[in-house]
Parts: structure tokens; sequence; C-alpha cells
């Protein structure tokens, strides 16, 4: 059955096929870009299980995550015990660099002070060698979407950790935000190329996307170092990725004084370091603003290398444009990517006809429209889209191709027409942890991509089978 | 005993000296050398330990995702935040066939309540009754189920009082179910309370009597890559009527008329013994283990069905089947026999699973050298024997164990004691399993609720030829150089049950097992030996 004839009255209060994902899942990911840290969620044992099911199906790699395993009992009484014994367990099994917490529904409905127990257990445990660096993100799961607890646990690593008065160094810091292991590659190679000095994090290019071992690692190799992660405190600039990032946690809580700054902007109150923020530079206009930034920096002119790559991705938006123009494309997912998708789309000629996002930030018309400064003024943008929702309009915007992640496939099924799958959980196609997106190689593979998928669909629907398009 | 160099009790040892004393004790239990002249007891359906990275789920996955998942006809309304919901959106294999493309099937859905903070501070009952309001009015569902996860119950909301509220407003059935996550141990205490949701709110409801000579329900299987579609064929071949199927292709109608047929088999014993028994002492249903997974045991299965109606003809119709099936099955085992014979096997899966797919292995001439269950009880290991010295915990006594009465009316045994005797002599046990430990070989290693951690110690220790779990450990145990196959989803293959499903097994394990991937790790031009994973000191 996969009809779409009905409509929703009214406002909804069920969500039919959710387009987000809960916020512990956000924060794993981030604990899986530290070196030698082993996320925990404080809460249920099924969170956690879920989760690494999810994480492990998208990128095909082992993701370990513990979990304090609440039960009746723990929930009348809090949850110290569970805590303190979780930990040290991990401790003896992993001997992990780092601890990384996260909360989950249930230990933020209890109420459960997690920065106490953390600080009871290292009082505790004062003077163990084997006490690993504790960082705590809260994340519940009725608060924002996976992408905010993402970038909750980014800001919450870097204030735990990052030095204090310390000289002011060479390097830089990038927040790339939620984007591929292949991705994370990329950009360390770009930035490596104006020969800056920079902590990137979170890096889980290796841990999330490793080689094949001889030896086995307890825990997977790879992630930024804790040394690293210290030294954002004393870098001389910060860039992070994104126009909206945590905003959707911030408007979906009743407590609105618990407001949540960015790392880059906790760096810059508290640590005095200047903070650019940037969009996912997907597309040219939005890579040429990372690249400029990276210039100003090292003082160093883009490589040939580099700048060939953005030559030849302007020569083919030339030679594809036949293909794009004018088609009309669906677009879903997390809002900072989304935003750099639709700027992509803006500038290959595809219309984009419904834009969504299950994230709750309230903001993505508004930001969408002062970036296309006003080509978007009479496109659907909505915020807190389910898949269904976006079911039901799909007939009349009459798409040509759909962008986003798996989970939207049945409805590019049921039209009948090409899904290009981007960002997470793509877990219908091999490969998820090498898409690539960002910067002009990411950008020229998403072109690629998105015309091929419009080529194959022309051809598969054409009565000649045309073999030369 | 099994040959093999590894010292089993060393490896216990060896792994428990990394734990703190106190989770050392604790696991101790649960790993046992296996003898099965005598059974030991083993420690199963216990609190996993804070801070042990377990393959088990909650609640609320048994109870949403195992039993009611693979029903099409009804709307699984998930009260809690978005991720509960979301992850279990169509991540198990379990495939239904709707009878026309027109039919009800909901399975595709994922529905959710997407709770707010708003809504843990002031209460989601409101929300939920405008959920169940919506889902009505727009699909127009016969049922619908709500599904409680681990908020709800603290801050209070009452998902039956909902239930009955809407039941009433909107005239169909709708029933709840109190499966927040953290209520057991795993996700056998939501398989639990959703046999009891089954038998106090569907059960019994339906009024027409299906058609047939040979009536049977078939109880827990889920219809994973297509095993129950197999199954349907080979009763419908042997002229069995299957009256319903708990869960997998299944419908509410099925489950509503489940009381008028003659015979339960139990397939999955974990997750639905509980209907089976409750099912016996309200309507006079028997019923008896089958393993449809194996030939071999394929046919003493249904062997055993007819045995049970006993009918000359019904008889002669199996046999031939099973003449004509196995002919097939056998030519394909003679191919590949050469290929796995010798090979060593783990499973490490679910509550039935890591005992049945054994026979599979022994029928490739493979042993298991090592296998636990993720979420099985001390019966399924040790066998239903043991069920009245099992200890009842605070976790198990959280859930609630329904006191079922004779129906007045609609109560009539199907056999009496003495034609249960006479089975009984003939070898047909009613109400009895014998669990996983008496088919193991001596010396084999048992471990309930594998950690992660010693799971890798198996595989650095033991390296099978093939290890069975699910998604979650395949990267990390092939990160090991040796193959995962799952047993959860099968990895995109299947059927594995029945007799074409032995079929499939036999092809995917030799190829599987021969596999050269590993040999490559090594780059041609890097020239030092490899050296083999040593016994840690
Ligand atoms: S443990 Fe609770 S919160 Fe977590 S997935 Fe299960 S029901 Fe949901
Ligand atoms: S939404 Fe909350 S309860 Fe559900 S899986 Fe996520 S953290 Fe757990």
């Amino acid at each position: 059955m996969e009809s779409s004839t009905t409509k929703m009255p009214g406002s909804a209060a069920s969500v039919r096929n959710a387009c987000k994902l809960c916020s512990p899942l956000g924060a794993s990911l981030v604990f899986k870009g530290i070196h030698g840290c082993i996320p925990m969620i404080h809460g249920s044992q099924g969170c956690a299980t879920y989760i690494r099911r999810y994480i492990i199906s998208h990128f095909k790699e082992p993701v370990d995550i513990a979990s304090t395993n609440f039960s009746e009992e723990t929930t009348i009484f809090g949850g110290h015990k569970n805590f303190n014994l979780g930990l040290d367990n991990i401790i003896r099994q992993y001997r992990p660099e780092v601890i990384g917490i996260s909360s989950a529904c249930l230990s933020e409905t209890i109420g459960e002070d997690v920065n106490r127990l953390i600080k009871e257990y290292r009082q505790m445990n004062w003077g163990s060698e084997l006490l690993p660096e504790l960082v705590y993100a809260s994340t519940p799961g009725y608060q924002g979407t996976h992408i905010d607890g993402f970038h909750e646990t980014v800001s919450a690593t870097i204030s735990t950790l990052a030095v204090k008065d310390a000289k002011v160094g060479e390097h830089i810091n990038i927040f790339s935000g939620f984007v591929s292991p292949q991705d994370i590659r990329h950009l360390k190679e770009i930035i490596s190329s104006f020969g800056l000095d920079y902590v990137l994090f979170p890096d889980y290019s290796d841990s999330l996307d490793n080689p094949n071992w001889e030896k086995y690692h307890l825990i997977p190799p790879g992630g930024t170092l804790v040394s690293d992660i210290k030294r954002t405190g004393a870098a001389r600039g910060s860039i992070e990725f994104g126009y909206i990032l945590n905003e959707g946690a911030m408007n979906t809580r009743v407590n609105k004084a618990k407001q949540v700054l960015t790392a880059g902007e906790w760096l810059e109150v508290n640590r005095n370091i200047p903070y650019h923020r940037i969009g996912m530079p997907i597309g040219i206009k939005e890579t040429d603003k990372f690249f400029e930034l990276l210039e100003w920096f090292s003082n160093k002119p883009t490589s040939q290398k580099l700048k060939d790559e953005r030559g030849r991705l302007i020569d083919s938006y030339v030679d594809g444009h036949k293909y794009t123009f004018g088609k009309r494309a669906i677009i879903y997912g997390e809002e900072d990517l989304v935003i750099g998708m639709v700027l992509l789309l803006l500038e290959i000629g595809i219309e984009p006809v419904l834009i969504a996002s299950g994230g709750t930030g309230g903001r993505l018309k508004q930001m969408i429209d002062e970036l296309t400064e006003g080509k978007t003024k009479d496109v659907k943008i909505m915020n807190n889209m389910d898949f269904e929702s976006m079911n039901e309009m799909a007939d009349e915007l009459k798409p040509d191709i759909i962008i986003g992640h798996s989970k939207g496939y049945y409805i590019a099924r049921r039209l009948n027409i090409p899904l290009v799958r981007i960002g997470f959980p793509v877990h219908d196609r091999f490969g998820a942890q090498r898409l690539q997106h960002l910067g002009y190689q990411g950008t020229m593979q998403l072109f690629d991509r998105i015309v091929n998928a419009l080529i194959e669909y022309k051809q598969e629907n054409s009565p000649i089978g045309y073999k030369y398009i | 005993m099994i040959h093999t160099e590894i010292d089993t009790q060393r490896w216990k040892e060896e792994v428990l000296k990394k734990y703190p004393k106190k989770l050392a004790k604790k696991r101790e239990k649960s790993i046992v050398v296996n003898d099965s002249d005598v059974i030991h007891p083993i420690q199963a359906n216990v609190r996993t330990a804070p801070g042990i990275i377990t393959q088990r789920g909650c609640t609320y996955a048994g109870c949403k995702g195992v039993i009611l998942g693979p029903t099409r006809d009804i709307i699984n309304l998930v009260h809690g935040p978005i991720g509960c919901s979301f992850y279990a959106w169509l991540t198990r294999r379990n495939q239904t066939l709707p009878p026309t493309p027109e039919s009800e099937n909901f399975m595709n859905y994922c529905f959710s309540t997407d709770m707010q903070d708003s809504n843990i501070v002031f209460g989601g009952e409101l929300k939920l009754k405008q959920a169940v309001r919506e889902v009505f009015e727009i699909f127009k569902p016969k049922s619908i189920g709500i599904f409680s996860t681990c908020p709800v119950g603290l801050i209070g909301d009452d998902v039956h009082a909902v239930a009955r509220e809407m039941k009433a407003e909107l005239g169909i059935n709708i029933f709840g179910f109190s499966c927040e996550g953290y209520k057991g141990v795993s996700q056998s205490a939501g398989h639990h309370i959703a046999n009891n949701g089954l038998m106090k709110h569907v059960i019994g409801l339906g009024n027409t009597i299906p058609e047939g000579k040979y009536k049977v329900n078939m109880l827990g299987d889920y219809n994973i890559g297509g095993d129950g579609f197999e199954l349907e064929r080979i009763f419908e071949k042997c002229g069995l009527t299957l009256v319903s199927s708990f869960s997998g292709n299944s419908t509410m109608e099925k489950f509503e008329a489940a009381h008028h047929a003659d015979l339960n088999v139990v397939v999955c014993h974990r997750s639905i013994n509980y209907v089976a028994e409750m099912m016996e002492k309200k309507f006079g249903l028997p019923w008896f283990k089958v393993n449809f997974t194996g030939a071999e045991a394929t046919a003493k299965s249904f062997r055993k069905i007819a045995e049970y109606f006993g009918d000359q003809e019904l008889i002669d119709r199996v046999e031939a089947v099973i003449a004509e099936e196995m002919a097939l099955v056998n030519a394909e085992l003679e191919k590949v026999y050469d290929q796995t014979k010798g090979k060593v096997a783990m499973l490490f899966v679910g509550g039935s699973r890591a005992h049945h797919f054994q026979e599979l292995f022994t029928e490739l001439g493979m042993s298991t050298l090592s296998a636990g269950y993720e979420f099985g009880h001390r019966d399924d290991y040790e066998g239903r024997s043991v069920i009245p010295t099992i200890k009842v915990d605070a976790d198990s006594r959280n859930i609630e164990e329904l006191d079922i009465e004779q129906d007045e009316t609609r109560y009539n045994p199907r056999k009496t004691e003495e034609e249960k005797a006479a089975l009984a002599e003939k070898g047909i046990e009613f109400n009895s399993y014998d669990g996983m430990m008496k088919d193991m070989l001596k010396g084999a290693l048992i471990i309930d609720d594998l950690s992660h951690y010693e799971m890798e110690k198996l595989i650095e220790l033991y390296h099978p030829d093939v290890f069975c779990a699910g998604i979650k450990e395949k990267f990390c145990v092939q990160k090991m150089g040796i193959p995962l196959k799952q047993l959860h989803s099968y990895d995109y293959g299947g059927p594995y049950s029945g007799f074409e499903g032995a079929i499939n097994f036999y092809k995917d394990i030799a190829m599987i097992v021969n596999t050269t991937i590993w040999k490559k790790i090594k780059a041609p031009w890097e020239r030092e030996v490899t050296i083999e994973a040593e016994y840690a000191a």
C-alpha cells in the first residue's frame, strides 16, 4: 500500500515516518571522533543498542557504545550506582583515554545531575592512572534532533578540554559538523595544502572508516587527539560550518534560559578566539568562502591543484547544464546540509520545489531566503517535516528528482523518480562512508551523481533506449 | 570432548581476570563449559552490567519490533520521543504479502507521538489521544497498538486508559503496552508483554471458523528473509492449514481466529511460549516444540505434526513431501559437503536461533564450538524442566503474569490425557523443550549475553571459520579476519527455514567459509611472516 491520497488534518500530533533521529546518536558520533574514546549513554540499554545498530548500518564499521543500563529501581533511586559501575567496567576492559558520556531521555526525565556524578567519580578515583578524561554532553532525545546532539557534544567536549590561558598558537580550529569520513579526509587534505596547522574536530574519518586490520584493536584507531582538542583553546581562529547548527535544541526547550553556545561561539566568548561561521562548503559559492578564509589564515594562495578542481567543476557545470536545467527537486535532511544542497542546486539550474528538514530550528526558510537573496521566496521550505507530509505534497509538486538520505526512498519509488542519496542514514546503498559532499571535489561528486541519475532515468524510461545521451 | 587446542577453562579465566572482581563473579556464572550428560546450570536473563557492551536491546524492541512488527494491518503507534520509533522502522527483514496491492500494509510506516520537552514536563496523554485520532482518520485501520517507551511510565501517562477511551470513541480495537525499555532485562521482557497483550486483546475475538481438516498455528516464526513463505509452502504441500502465524506474514484477523486451530507448534520457544501456554489453558489447544531450521529437523517436525493428527492419509502425504524435498536437499549437500566439513562455527544470537542453526551446521559436517543467546532464559539452555527452580528477580517480577482461566464456552481439550500419553510414547512430548545444552558437544563453551569484549577474546583465540551474530557484531568480527553471518537479518539472504532454506544456507555457508579475501590483507611486497594471535600471557 503506497498511497498518498490522505491529508493531515490540522496540526499534527503524530509523526508519520520521521525525518530525524534522536540526540544521543549525534553525541555518539562525535565521541567516535575522539582518539581513544568509548561513548557511554547514561540511560536505558536499548537506546545504546539501537543507536549502535543505526550507526553501524551506515558506516559498516565496529561501533562500541556502552550504556549504564537503567532498571526500574534506577529510575526511582537515581543512576549514580550504575554510572560508577559503568565507568569502572569500561575502564577495566578498554583502558580508554576518554569516556564520552551522553544522557538520554530516561536520565534526563528523572533529572539526573551528571556533572555532579562525574565530579564524585573523579574524587573517588583521584590519582588513579587509569582515570580517563570524562566528557559529558546533555542530550535528551526530546529536545531537538540528532544534529543538535551532535553540536551539543562538540561544544561540550571543547568546553571541557580546551586549555585556558595558554599562549596563542599558529593553528586554527575546524568544526566541520556532521559530514562523511571521506569529506573529513578531503578537508584535511585541503587545509594541509595551505600549510596550515589545524585541529579538526570531530575527526571520525578513520574510526568510522578503518582499513582492515592485521591486528585487532579494542578501540578502533583514529579520532582527534585529546592533546589536539586541548589546544583548540589556544588557536588563533576557528571556522565552523553551518548556519543553523544547534538551534533546534534551543528552539524546543521549555526552559529557554538554558542556552548553549556552539564550539566556535564558546571559544570566542571564553577564550577570545576569533570565530568564523560559514555554511557547509557545498557548491562553488560556499566553497569559495571556505577557501577565501584559508587563504586569509595562511596568507597563501590556493594551490594549483585545487584551483584546477574548481576549474573542472565549473567546466562540468557548463557541460552538464543541459541535463539539469529546469529540473524540479525535493530536498530533505539536516538543516545545514539541506542549505548547502539548495545553494548547489540553484547553481546548476535545478529548481527546488520542496525543501524539508525534520530539524526543529525553525529558521530554515528565513536562512535560505537570505542566502539566495529571495530566489526561493515562493518555494516551500519547512522545518519539523516528516516523510508522510512530504509524500502527501509530492504529487502536486511534480518533482523530477529527490535528494536526501535512504528514508525517503519510498516516495521516490512511488513517484518512480530517482533518489540521489546523500548524508545520513544511507543503508540501502553501499559506500555511505565514502560519499563526498564538501569542497570542489565533493561538489563534483554530487553533481556527477545528480546528472547521472537524471540521465539514467531518461534512458530507462525512453521507448528507444538511447545509448548515446 | 571436542578436539581443540584451546583450553576452555583457561579462556574463561583469562577473560574474567580483566573484569573488576564483582563483575567477574557475575560473568563467571554465565559462562559454562558444556557437558551434555550432566546439564550444568547457567545464569541467564539477568541484567547486563553497566558499561558492558551487550548485544541486547530493550523491552520495547521486543514488544513492538519482534512480536507485533510483522503484522501488516495494525498501526503500531509509539508513544515516546522520536528515536525509539525511528530506530525500529523497517529494520527487521520480516516480509509480508498483502493479498492485493491495495490491501492494508502499515509495516512500511513509523508512527510516533514524537514527545517534546513540553510533553515531558506537562504530560503527553493529550498528544497521544490526538495522535490516535489522527492516524485513525487518515488510515482507518481496524486496530491500533500503543507502545510506551522509557519516559512514558515516569511522567505518569496512562496509555491503557487512553487506549480504552479511544477504543470507545473510535469503535475500533485499540490497546496499549507498558513496554518501557528499562522494564526488563532485554527484548525478552517485551516478548512476554506482547504475548500478554495478544491474549488479552486479540486472540479469541474471531468467530468465523477457518476451513481445513488439519488446523495448525505456527508460533514464533517472523518471516525473516521469507522463512515464513517457505514454511507456508510446505504446510500447504502437506495439506495442513495454517490458521495463523505468530507473527510472520500475519494479520490481526488471523490472530483473532487462532483459537479455532487444533494444534500450536512452537518454533521460537523464547519469544512466544507464553501464548502457547495461555492458549492451552484457555482454549485447550495443546502445543509442542518444532524446529524448521535444518532439513532433517524440518522433516522431523512435519512428521510430528502428522503423527499428532494421526491420520494415515496425512502421514503418507507428509512422507511423500519429505522424500521429494530431501532429494533436492541431498543433491545440494553433496555438492558442498567437502568444502564445509570439519569447519568450526560459533553462534551468538537471539533466544532460539543460536540453538536451531546448529542443526544446519551439523548437516554441513561442521561443529559448533561455542554458542549462546542474547536474550534466552535458563530454560532455553537447560530445558523447560528447570523452570520451577528459576529464581524470580525484581526484573522478572516486573512483568505481569496473566491469570488465565478456562474459557467457559470455548474450552475444548483437543486431546485427552490418554491420547497425549500415547503420543508421548511415540516421541511427541507436549509442553516441552529440552534446550540448547543437550544438543551441544561436550566441552563446548556456552556463554549467555556474550559481551563485546568477550566476543573479541573468543575470536582472537579460537579463529572459527564462521561467526554468527548480528549487524552490531558483523564489522567488528570481520575486521578480525573472520566472516560473520548475520542470523537476525540473514544479511540479505534467506529464507533459511524449511527445505529450500536449508539449500540456501548450504550454499551461503560454503561460500563464506572458503573466502580468501583475508589472505590479501598483506600486500605481496610486505614480506614479514604473519604473526598469529598469541595467547595473552
Ligand atoms: S530503552 Fe527505552 S528509550 Fe531506549 S529505545 Fe528502548 S524504549 Fe526507547
Ligand atoms: S528518543 Fe530518547 S528514549 Fe528514544 S532512543 Fe533516543 S534517547 Fe532513547
